[in-house]
């Protein structure tokens, strides 16, 4: 279905850093120094959780001619906006840079993202927005960044990805999330891996479609340590969006964490709530990828199943290619609910939207 | 309903649970510090003989990483799915609203009360010195 | 309300849940001594000097321990002789087998320790005698028990030797291949031996547990078994995908495989994700000539143990649906804390022709008992 009548807001889209190198301007002199003496300039920061150009990542026709599907903020503004009529987006990175091991470089790198983002993307078009971009490494760091990018109101949400050194729930990630909180940030948690683990208990896959396909799972994973950890007790007020996750995994996955739950409470006593209450509450899933069950009835029942018309956000995941035209609405989904997905929910979800 | 001694208060030690027969129905009766009670022993999850659980205490933390012992010995650990719930009222702790075991009414009564009935006591004979548990089913 | 309770008319075991087939049970043993006897004397010596050598910190115990004492059983199903519950075959059978007269019950042993064992010459001599203990304790004296082929996956010509060394003996019903290898199954090094179960029509069964040494989830170490426990369900969703990407269906038409005691219904949504993922991707497996979900459906099973518990019963009827009434089997995990009643574990009725099914028709299809 095509979006366009309602001016919608999308939630999840990827510019990408053209080249290292434009990175250079925005640097602190002294990081500067660092990076030119290393020759890193020229290195691209690729995530493998992302090989640009595979098909999936990059939908034909919005293939540029040259560079990286995302680089070109003109095409870019012209493609999400022109096509879904869109009143906001939201700028998310995947690059590298987020998951360096050195804690230091990591967080210069991302300051340097944050600031290219702000005055190439952001001051050049208003309807644009981002997310924070910040070290996985460095809790401690990521911190600092996430408060020196807050003062800029264009900045509405913390980005982080799915898999990384530890489960995300963990108390040494804390700092991220108390920040987050006190500032009135989301926190979206965006598919991807630091693939510094195998992306499953039983090793490392052969294929991308299968590594791509297990981002699902690696949300299942990180949802449960958010949950046992106790990250929605300490902070209650916490937004957590799980970005580009697949979405219909999700009511199977609640049945089996509640059911966990009421055996296995006692292992984690702070979780006094049932886990599906304070997923309502707190967790929202942007809606591309969509991984349909290709009947309007398995929609609907999977959307009975999330039994939350406040959890859907809309996303076009743009330039990932998950469907074709303008098409960005799954069917099957009912009327009343679509006003909801495209504009009510990401407004109340991400309050400096307003 | 009908009022049945189930056993000499001294016969159920405290901590501990008598699992007695009443009209087709096992039902498991509770010592919790001198007060009895009296729970169905079948578990509203999956019918687990639920008074052959262990009895335990509610393990609480306001917050992460503060621990609290509370109700010492009040609660009771399903054997298999290990719900719990409280021996005192049935309520289950997920869900006290709605997920409960069946309670039944049990006091203490003196034997020479007993002794002027109506009452059964199929297996459990009445002394008028001692007194007894009475479960009302 | 979101749970759907117990409906107390139900007093007497129902016609439809006598005479099933559970599609997984766990023996035990008294001691571990047991396994001397079907070991030569070197590794008898080894078994009790060096001992068993796993992926984890932990030499003797879960890395996550269970919430109930013999590492997660069942509180009532502990002997009388206070030996470990699932060792005493008298009692077994008063609790499970002679109670709701099962038809077979299909052994799943996590015992012996022979599927990670990082020795894979005392894994694969580990991985023989616990085979010939599961006859001698189990199989023989009670013939309803049906015993699973353990191997150790890493030590490939002992497994295939093991494999066609049991190969039509109807004692045995499958291989058990642990879930959690060090690569994902469906990687060609592992093709030899699936290639011998398929050859010698023993199904593959992939019981849920171990460790190959990786993390839980991609996202690193889980603190708690309260993550452990649904990250079972992670595992088996990367086997299905390894499986079915790498082609070994393709190459294996005929091979089955079982999923044990990892529930079901995130299967349908990961049927429709593998689609639609693949969509985007087919150049790169370009050996895969169906959908991704179609394989699912022509190979694969799922056995019901945990049990889903959708918020609104109903649901249970579609997620079955939409796997396919003929390819889910119940088991109840006996004696495992976790483990379902027959009687209990559906909350929703079932139509008779899958209960039938379900019960026993589809593990029927699936096994050779005879």
């Amino acid at each position: 279905m095509d979006p366009s009548s309602f001016q919608p807001i999308d939630c999840d889209v990827h510019p990408a850093i053209p080249s290292t190198r434009v990175l250079l301007p925005y640097l602190d002199p002294y990081w500067r120094e660092h990076i030119t003496r290393r020759g890193m300039e020229v290195d691209n920061l690729e995530l493998s959780s992302f090989p640009a150009n595979a098909p999936l990542n990059c939908r034909a026709d919005w293939r540029p001619e040259r560079g990286p599907a995302g680089a070109d903020r003109t095409l870019l503004c012209r493609h999400v906006f022109d096509t879904f009529n869109s009143r906001y987006a939201i700028l998310n990175v995947l690059n590298g840079a987020q998951i360096m091991h050195s804690e230091d470089l990591s967080a210069a790198l991302c300051r340097a993202i944050n600031r290219w983002i702000a005055a190439e993307w952001l001051d050049r078009d208003p309807r644009l927005r981002a997310s924070i971009t910040v070290p996985v490494c460095s809790p401690e760091l990521a911190a600092e960044e996430i408060e020196r990018c807050a003062e800029d109101k264009r900045f509405v949400q913390v980005l982080l990805l799915s898999q990384t050194e530890m489960p995300l729930g963990r108390r040494q990630y804390w700092p991220v999330y108390r920040v987050a909180e006190k500032l009135g940030l989301p926190v979206g948690i965006h598919a991807g891996s630091a693939q510094v683990h195998a992306p499953s208990a039983t090793g490392w896959f052969s294929y991308y479609v299968e590594d791509y396909v297990q981002q699902a799972q690696g949300f299942a994973g990180t949802l449960n340590s958010l949950l046992t950890e106790g990250v929605f007790v300490k902070f209650p007020k916490l937004k957590v969006v799980l970005i580009e996750s697949g979405v219909t995994w999700f009511p199977a996955y609640m049945w089996r964490i509640n059911k966990t739950w009421r055996g296995v409470r006692a292992e984690t006593p702070w979780q006094e709530r049932m886990p599906s209450e304070v997923i309502r509450e707190n967790v929202r899933l942007t809606t591309q990828p969509f991984d349909s069950p290709g009947s309007i009835a398995g929609v609907e029942t999977i959307l009975e199943e999330i039994g939350s018309d406040q959890m859907l956000l809309f996303s076009t995941d743009y330039p990932h290619w998950h469907f074709d035209g303008a098409d960005a609405v799954p069917e099957g989904l009912p009327p009343d609910l679509i006003r909801k997905i495209l504009v009510d929910n990401p407004l109340e979800t991400y309050p400096r939207l307003a | 309903m009908t009022r049945h001694v189930v056993a000499s208060v001294g016969e159920i030690a405290p901590g501990t649970c008598k699992v007695v027969t009443i009209k087709g129905r096992e039902i498991g009766v509770f010592n919790v510090n001198n007060e009895f009670f009296a729970l169905i022993n079948r578990c509203p999850h999956q019918g687990a003989p639920l008074c052959r659980g262990a009895i335990v205490s509610r393990l609480v933390a306001p917050s992460p990483g503060e621990y609290r012992l509370e109700r010492q010995g009040e609660m009771l650990r399903c054997p298999w799915h290990c719900w719990e719930f409280d021996i005192r009222t049935g309520q289950s702790w997920c869900d006290p609203d709605s997920v409960h075991a069946r309670t039944y009414a049990c006091e203490v009564e003196p034997g020479d009360a007993l002794a002027k009935g109506p009452f059964a006591a199929e297996t459990v004979p009445v002394e008028v010195e001692q007194k007894y548990v009475v479960v009302t089913v | 309300m979101n749970v759907t309770l117990l409906n107390p008319q139900i007093e007497t075991t129902q016609q439809s849940h006598l005479g099933f087939i559970d599609c997984d049970v766990h023996p035990y043993f008294k001691s571990p001594a047991e396994f001397d006897e079907f070991l030569p004397k070197k590794w008898r010596e080894h078994r009790a000097s060096i001992g068993g050598r796993t992926r984890q910190g932990l030499a003797k115990a879960s890395n996550y321990p269970r919430m109930s004492p013999g590492n997660g059983q069942r509180m009532d199903a502990w002997p009388p002789d206070g030996s470990h519950p699932g060792s005493d075959l008298p009692f077994m059978q008063m609790q499970l087998l002679d109670k709701f007269n099962v038809a077979y019950g299909l052994l799943a042993p996590l015992v012996g320790g022979s599927a990670g064992e990082r020795n894979i010459d005392f894994g694969a001599a580990m991985a023989t005698a616990v085979n010939d203990w599961q006859l001698a304790r189990f199989c023989d004296p009670d013939p309803r028990l049906k015993g699973a082929v353990q191997i150790n996956i890493e030590h490939e010509k002992a497994a295939i030797a093991e494999i066609e060394a049991r190969a039509g003996d109807r004692r045995f019903c499958q291989v058990n291949i642990p879930p959690r290898s060090i690569e994902p199954l469906g990687r060609r090094r592992y093709w030899p031996i699936l290639e011998a179960c398929a050859a010698n029509n023993f199904p593959v069964s992939l019981h849920l547990g171990g460790t190959a040494g990786h993390p839980s989830t991609g996202g690193g170490v889980v603190s708690f078994y309260h993550e452990e426990h649904p990250s079972y369900v992670q595992s088996m969703a990367a086997l299905v995908t390894s499986l079915v990407c790498e082609g070994v269906f393709e190459h294996l038409p005929n091979l089955k495989v079982v999923l044990v005691e990892g529930g079901f219904a995130w299967l349908p949504p990961l049927c429709w994700r593998l689609d639609n993922t693949w969509k985007a991707l087919k150049t790169e497996v370009p050996f895969l000539r169906k959908k991704p979900s179609e394989y699912v459906r022509q190979n694969i099973w799922v056995t019901t143990q945990p049990i889903e518990e959708p918020e609104r019963p109903a649901d249970m009827l579609s997620t079955l649906e939409w796997i396919g009434i003929d390819r889910v089997m119940f088991s109840t995990d006996y004696p495992h804390w976790d483990q379902d009643d027959p009687r209990f574990a559906f909350k929703v009725p079932l139509p008779e022709e899958w209960k039938r099914k379900i019960y026993h028709d589809n593990a029927m299809e699936v096994y050779d008992f005879e």
